[in-house]
């Protein structure tokens, strides 16, 4: 596994080869285009430091990787540039996070 | 450059010269805070076990504790009922040739007296330890360990690679490193079992991350907290990502228990998930208690990424706090040891922190405190578990 040594200042972080997602490495507005993994990206949310979005689309039920490895699976259908986190991406493991109320789950 | 350390009736050399006071029962809690307070800031420390039901694990750990080469001596405070096996403590200590005294609450008379015999055997334990002798240290016989707490998702960026790349250099000179917790790395199994040194121990590792996946299922949760959402993790594969990043990229020599001490150096994973069915709860409360438990292997200090702002020390062993998060970092400064969320605003490689830790890890082991130390930092947690001895394959074969 190969870390990355330095960040530039464009503010967000491709971490791998074959990534669907990138990192926000500073906070950056909603509406911002970035240049990363070969391609530009428009961001459809305010990132905060470490949060991800979308480097491409990526349809429900697929593999989200990051640094190269799955760290879940989209739960809906995600947009180029899209936040992605709890309420698209689940665990392909155990449930980190109880999201339905008690009542729903019967 | 060797450290100058402390040299053990039993040949152990400690970076520290602490006197624990230990109460083995909730019971003698309150009189053995009121001995320990007045030296708290004189490198005397409070440990215990609440508990009043004996067990197997709780008294390995107490005996490792209170025989950690960073400890100069130990006093146990007792109600005097309880189920703790206070003899056979008292006797392994003995043989370690520390000064030990066991004081009891019933015996002695109460809590007046109980304090009063228990601060007068401080006052001459401290003035016995000023002679603790000094001696050459070198790298291979330092046991660091490394533990994130209070993870967001930069802690997987800056602090836990870098905390790796430390890990490396110290590996590389054959000290002992230790990383934990295979709660927090499910999905990282196979990864895990490339870099094992053999093939039997790769399939031990896949079982022990296994057991963890299943005993956390059992729970109904993850080894995740809200903290964690909020700071950008989404799953615990993305968190064990992160965490794996600390165990830096070494061959993993072996797996160990809580209280098994290697005997070689090299990279070592602690299982600290409980064997067999949930008997106890969850398997690791709060960081500290994973923290006694790495200091149980015998770590003389402990590496410690946090992103929202872990704050905690810990009683026998140094924590060397390692910020993953910029932010965090200028908000408490004052309780953060390295700035490794820098390296996100451009400010450093990966290497130039690695390398910083690695030179803290040295000074911390001169005396330098830390600044959780400096705080007055003394957390300590110990609960009930459950475990079968490791198997053969854990460990490497004599050299």
């Amino acid at each position: 596994m190969a870390y990355f040594q330095k960040t530039d200042d464009s503010g967000v972080l491709y971490l791998a080869a074959g990534d669907n997602i990138a990192v926000a490495t500073a906070e950056v507005p909603a509406g911002t285009t970035v240049e990363v993994a070969n391609t530009r990206v428009k961001l459809l949310s305010n990132m905060a430091i470490g949060h991800k979005f979308a480097v491409r689309a990526i349809k429900s039920g697929e593999r989200v990787v990051k640094y190269g490895a799955p760290i879940g699976s989209a739960s809906a259908d995600i947009a180029p540039g899209e936040y992605v986190h709890i309420h698209n991406l689940g665990s392909d493991y155990m449930p980190s996070y109880t999201l339905e109320p008690v009542q729903d789950r019967e | 450059m060797p450290i100058n350390a402390y040299l053990r009736q039993d040949g152990r050399k400690g970076i520290r010269n602490t006197i624990v006071v230990a109460y083995l029962v909730e019971c003698a809690h309150h009189v053995s805070r009121e001995i320990t307070f007045p030296y708290r800031n004189q490198d005397v420390h409070l440990i215990g076990f609440p508990g009043c039901y004996p067990n197997e694990y709780s008294h390995k750990m107490m005996e490792r504790l209170c025989t950690h080469p960073n400890v100069g001596a130990t006093l146990l405070v007792s109600l005097g009922c309880e189920g703790f096996n206070k003899g056979k403590l008292i006797e392994s200590i003995r043989k370690s040739g520390r000064p030990v005294k066991l004081i009891g609450i019933q015996d002695t008379g109460g809590t007046r007296k109980t304090i009063a015999e228990g601060k007068a055997w401080i006052e001459q334990t401290m003035k016995q330890l000023e002679a603790t002798p000094r001696v050459d240290m070198a790298i291979d016989e330092l046991s660091v360990g490394t533990i994130c707490g209070g993870s967001d998702a930069t802690s997987g960026l800056t602090a836990n690679p870098a905390m790796g790349r430390a890990f490396d250099f110290l590996v590389e000179k054959n000290a002992t490193c230790v990383f934990e917790e295979t709660g927090e790395l499910i999905g990282m199994e196979h990864w895990m079992a490339k870099r094992a040194a053999t093939p039997e121990l790769g399939k031990e590792i896949i079982g022990t991350v296994a057991k963890a996946a299943k005993y956390y299922s059992a729970m109904g949760y993850a080894s995740f907290a809200p903290g964690n959402a909020d700071g950008g993790l989404t799953t615990i594969e993305e968190k064990s990502l992160g965490a794996y990043a600390k165990s830096g990229q070494s061959t993993i020599s072996g797996i160990i228990k809580p209280g098994d001490i290697p005997l070689q150096g090299g990279l070592y994973l602690l299982d600290v998930v409980p064997d067999g069915d949930p008997k106890f709860g969850f398997p690791n409360i709060v960081d500290n208690a994973e923290i006694a438990e790495l200091i149980a292997c015998g770590n003389h200090i402990i590496l410690f990424s946090t992103g929202r702002g872990s704050v905690v020390g810990s009683a026998i062993s140094p924590v060397i706090k390692v910020c993953a998060n910029p932010k965090t970092f200028k908000r408490m400064e004052d309780d953060m040891d390295v700035d490794a969320g820098r390296i996100l605003e451009g400010r450093a490689t990966l290497d130039d922190v690695g390398h910083e830790i690695y030179d803290l890890i040295l000074r911390a082991c001169e005396g330098e405190k830390t600044k959780s130390e400096k705080l007055g930092h003394q957390e300590f947690i110990l609960t009930y578990k459950t475990f079968e001895p490791i198997g053969p394959a854990c460990l490497p074969s004599a050299a």
